[in-house]
């Protein structure tokens, strides 16, 4: 399995990234390395294991519907760039 | 209209039910709709670097629920993934939802339609999520350059139930949320306010010649925040794909927006990679885990649905159709009505008065029929006095105003209020015989044998007693005067 340097485009798209042409060879490159070890799998015969997800074993912790205080606005909004009253100030989104 | 006759619409829905927990699903901020701006959030919602979530444990409970209720098949693992995307009400950048491994699964619903028809609407999935926070854009407090977001919403649960596209009209779309909506409230697991956002429906629909079985092209409808609304945007989209082909032009799929204030779907500025949401599982949450013993003990624990409800009020309260539906709309109003049918006879006059006096004090007053000082116990006193004739009805009412006024109890009310029924017989006597005195004419009219003349005298003979004249023992002296008044000529 390998990725081209269109699918590293768009996954940098995706993520709202923009890297220059030496970058982004060199990510696809930096990828297909990881990919080619990943590959090794490939010599077992996995057919019956299910992928894992989780290297923890066990039903989760579950808490109770409980709640307990939050932040104030001025703690939740002390790192916005920009605020308008207690509200977090964005540039401006159009449409759903 | 020709188009309806070739063309038929198919409909499936993608409804978001918010779950009407106290915290948040991942964290424990409140939940509560229309609180201060930002002011319940957390690191965790606020998606700040390390925090953690924890999953709660009444969201669970909650999605059995439904699960359940709509007989779906629980999977015995399911787990949450993240969906990424951008958006400044979305603060972690992906948003916990389920997507491989949905919480349940293959349910059904089956909706009775206005002509009485019943349509089976199978649920593909029904998964758990988080809702994103709220962007404003329009207000007038938003300056030009900037939409401004209150992350509250941000973490509140979420079940997102999606159908099969198995509705064939739009009408039929909106009998299956309000049952829905029905039955949410009747699980208490959300209170159903679409207003507030409670429930929110998305609807994908596509048409095609009337009795094929393929599927057209679909288009998908966003932002109806009503069950008339959700009517209103597919019987437009389904006019407007009729008139596309039927112009021999194809139907593209997209996403509209509906404008509710202009009756129209315009489509929604199309987002680059709009569907790419690269989910995988979420590694900060475990797998959640049910066991068939525990789904086994919330079956036993699911109250009775309002369906079978409705069916059990015309088989054991011999109630028409009509009364069970109007009856078992509102899980509080049918327990009230079964309160009151429990302690009297007569189950028809119970269902009159509660869906009559009763669902209209709650109109008139604004309030739930739990708030009611008239409770279940005082209104089957008071229909106990009915029945036994100690008032007659016009009393009755009077009295039951009293006790909404008051919460005092009717007996007690009639024993202080010079209320009681006048049933004496000399008293009554002088009035019947005043009454005949002055309808002369209708008098000879009922001696000549117009018996129906008899229920306009007992009115008169009620009115004039203002209603508190016992009407049998008001009968029975009439005929006696009447039969005297005979035998004089």
């Amino acid at each position: 399995m390998s990725v081209t340097l269109a699918e590293v485009e768009r996954i940098a798209a995706l993520a709202k990234l923009s890297f220059s042409d030496e970058e982004k060879a060199q990510f696809t490159e930096q990828f297909n390395q990881i990919l080619a070890y990943v590959d090794k799998l490939d010599e077992l015969d996995l057919s019956a294991v299910a992928p894992t997800s989780h290297v923890l074993a066990g039903p989760p912790l579950l808490r109770d519907d409980e709640y307990r205080p939050s932040l104030t606005p001025d703690e939740a909004l002390a790192n916005a760039p920009r605020r308008n009253k207690n509200l977090f100030s964005v540039p401006k989104v159009i449409g759903g | 209209m020709s188009n309806h006759i070739e063309y038929e619409p198919v409909i499936g829905l993608e409804v978001h039910i918010q779950l009407s927990t106290v915290s948040k699903i991942f964290c424990g901020c409140r939940a509560r709709f229309g609180s201060e701006a930002n002011a319940q959030v957390c690191p965790v919602c606020l998606g700040l670097p390390g925090a953690l979530p924890v999953l709660n444990r009444k969201a669970v409970d909650y999605a059995a629920r439904l699960a359940l209720a709509t007989g779906c098949e629980i999977n015995p693992r399911s787990v949450f993934a993240r969906k990424n995307y951008f958006y400044p009400d979305l603060p972690k950048g992906y948003q916990i939802s389920q997507f491989e491994q949905p919480f349940c699964e293959n349910g059904m619903i089956t909706v009775e339609t206005a002509s009485g028809g019943k349509r089976p609407v199978r649920i593909r999935r029904i998964h758990l999520e988080e809702d994103a926070g709220k962007s404003m854009h329009q207000e007038a407090y938003v300056g030009d350059d900037e939409s401004l977001v209150d992350l509250n919403r941000c973490g509140v649960p979420l079940l997102e139930l999606v159908t099969e596209p198995d509705l064939t009209a739009p009408e039929e779309a909106a009998a299956f949320l309000a049952y829905l909506r029905q039955l949410v409230r009747y699980l208490e697991i959300c209170d159903g306010n679409m207003e507030e956002g409670s429930l929110r429906c998305d609807a994908n629909i596509s048409v095609r010649v009337r009795g094929t079985f393929g599927l057209g092209t679909k288009t998908e409808l966003k932002n109806m925040n009503s069950f008339r609304h959700v009517e209103r945007a597919l019987a437009f989209e389904y006019e407007r794909q009729c008139a596309l082909l039927t112009a021999g032009q194809a139907v593209q799929q997209e996403t509209l927006l509906w404008d509710a204030n202009r009756n129209i779907a315009t489509p929604m500025r199309s987002k680059e990679f709009a569907h790419d949401y690269r989910y995988f599982p979420e590694p900060d949450l475990l797998p959640v885990e049910i066991e068939t013993n525990w789904i086994e003990a919330q079956r036993r624990d699911l109250p009775e649905l309002p369906q079978a409800k409705k069916v059990r009020y015309q088989e054991a309260f011999f109630l028409p159709a009509y009364d069970a539906a109007v009856l078992t709309e509102d899980a509080d109003v049918a327990h009230y009505y079964e309160q009151v049918a429990d302690r009297v006879d007569d189950k028809k006059l119970a269902s009159n008065w509660v869906m009559g006096e009763v669902l209209r004090a709650c109109k008139e007053r604004g309030e739930g029929v739990t708030d009611l000082k008239m409770t279940p116990a005082l209104l089957a006193d008071l229909l106990g006095m009915l029945t036994r004739s100690e008032i007659n009805s016009g009393m009755a009412k009077q009295i039951f105003e009293q006790v909404l006024q008051t919460g005092k109890s009717p007996h007690d009310l009639v024993a202080e209020g010079g209320l009681s029924q006048i049933d004496d017989h000399d008293s009554l006597q002088s009035v019947i015989q005043t009454v005949l005195q002055a309808q002369q004419k209708d008098v000879s009219a009922y001696l000549q044998g117009n018996e129906k003349v008899l229920g306009f005298l007992m009115g008169l003979v009620m009115k004039a007693t203002s209603g508190r004249a016992n009407p049998r023992t008001v009968t029975s002296l009439l005929r006696e005067e009447l039969a005297q008044l005979k035998n004089r000529l």
